[in-house]
């Protein structure tokens, strides 16, 4: 039967062995690629026309900012899958997400406001990017908030779930307020349909360090997934056998 | 590699922010393994109390 896979990831033990399994190929990869994406962001891209060396901060200020919203996506997939199927992994999975995203976010904001402030002469403007980027940096702390201030997990976990989902509706105001809105920060370049917008020796490493983040993240999720799942597991008989690995 | 480090004038922008990526990267590796630590610490303990069932 074709959804076996899916029932067999609304089981904790499958999961958990399925995740240490799966954790160094994430891991390494995501080494190899950031290393990599930071050479050649700092030493072989060329200095840009206009905005000379500043513009390397766009090699960590972009990937922070695609892993924010691909954390907040995955949270509230996760969100709604445990809402809707009653799955217990899929509630530890969007759990897992809240600090990697908030995190991410913090730094998206700080080197956004570094790289503002020779190109714009400002560290910080109310600006439609600016402030929906910040909204979700809200929106991950809100949710870990609600989550500590329920002891029950059960009860936190579906409390949790809905303000992720709800939440949802502010990443594409975040993706399309540049266009949307008449804002400081630049258009997307390459997230975008047609052809990147920018020579293959300044794309090439953003492109990898896009891809290292993203590997990253899944390395960071499958680790607190496991730590996540163990602590909603009370069968002792595969406690003892995930803890003997 | 003077030249290198001072980043064609942006020097305090660039290097902030790198360095400020990086620490948040590695906190996170850090903080992933504590809390997986931790999990299991718990379920250990929970073991020995035997507080689980069966």
């Amino acid at each position: 039967m074709a959804w076996t896979w899916f029932h067999r990831l609304g089981s904790p033990p499958h999961v958990y062995a399925l995740a240490a399994r799966l954790t160094p190929w994430f891991a390494w990869p995501a080494a190899a690629l950031i290393l990599a994406g930071l050479y050649g962001g700092l030493v072989l891209a060329p200095p840009d026309y206009q905005q000379g060396d500043d513009f390397r901060i766009i090699y960590v200020h972009a990937p922070s900012a695609w892993m924010s919203l691909m954390v907040y996506v995955t949270m509230a997939v996760a969100a709604a899958v445990g809402l809707i199927w009653r799955m217990k992994v899929a509630h530890a999975a969007a759990a897992s997400c809240a600090a990697i995203g908030a995190s991410f976010t913090i730094a998206a904001l700080a080197t956004g406001s570094l790289w503002g402030r020779k190109m714009w002469g400002t560290y910080w403007e109310w600006d439609p990017r600016l402030v929906s980027e910040l909204i979700l940096l809200f929106l991950f702390l809100g949710y870990m908030a609600l989550r500590s201030a329920i002891d029950d997990l059960q009860r936190a976990d579906r409390a949790s779930a809905l303000l992720a989902v709800v939440g949802v509706v502010n990443v594409p105001i975040i993706h399309y307020s540049v266009l949307w809105w008449n804002s400081l920060h630049q258009a997307p370049s390459v997230m975008k349909l047609g052809k990147p917008d920018m020579p293959a020796a300044m794309l090439a490493p953003l492109l990898i360090m896009l891809v290292g983040f993203t590997f990253l993240f899944v390395y960071l999720l499958l680790v607190r997934l496991r730590g996540e799942i163990l602590r909603r597991e009370r069968t002792a008989s595969w406690i003892r056998e995930a803890l003997a690995e | 590699m003077s030249e290198f480090l001072y980043m064609g004038g942006y020097a305090a922008f660039v290097w902030p922010s790198y360095a400020l990526t990086l620490v948040i990267v590695a906190l996170n590796v850090i903080w992933a393994r504590r809390s997986l630590d931790q999990a299991r610490a718990d379920a250990r303990r929970r073991l020995l109390r035997g507080g689980a069932t069966t």
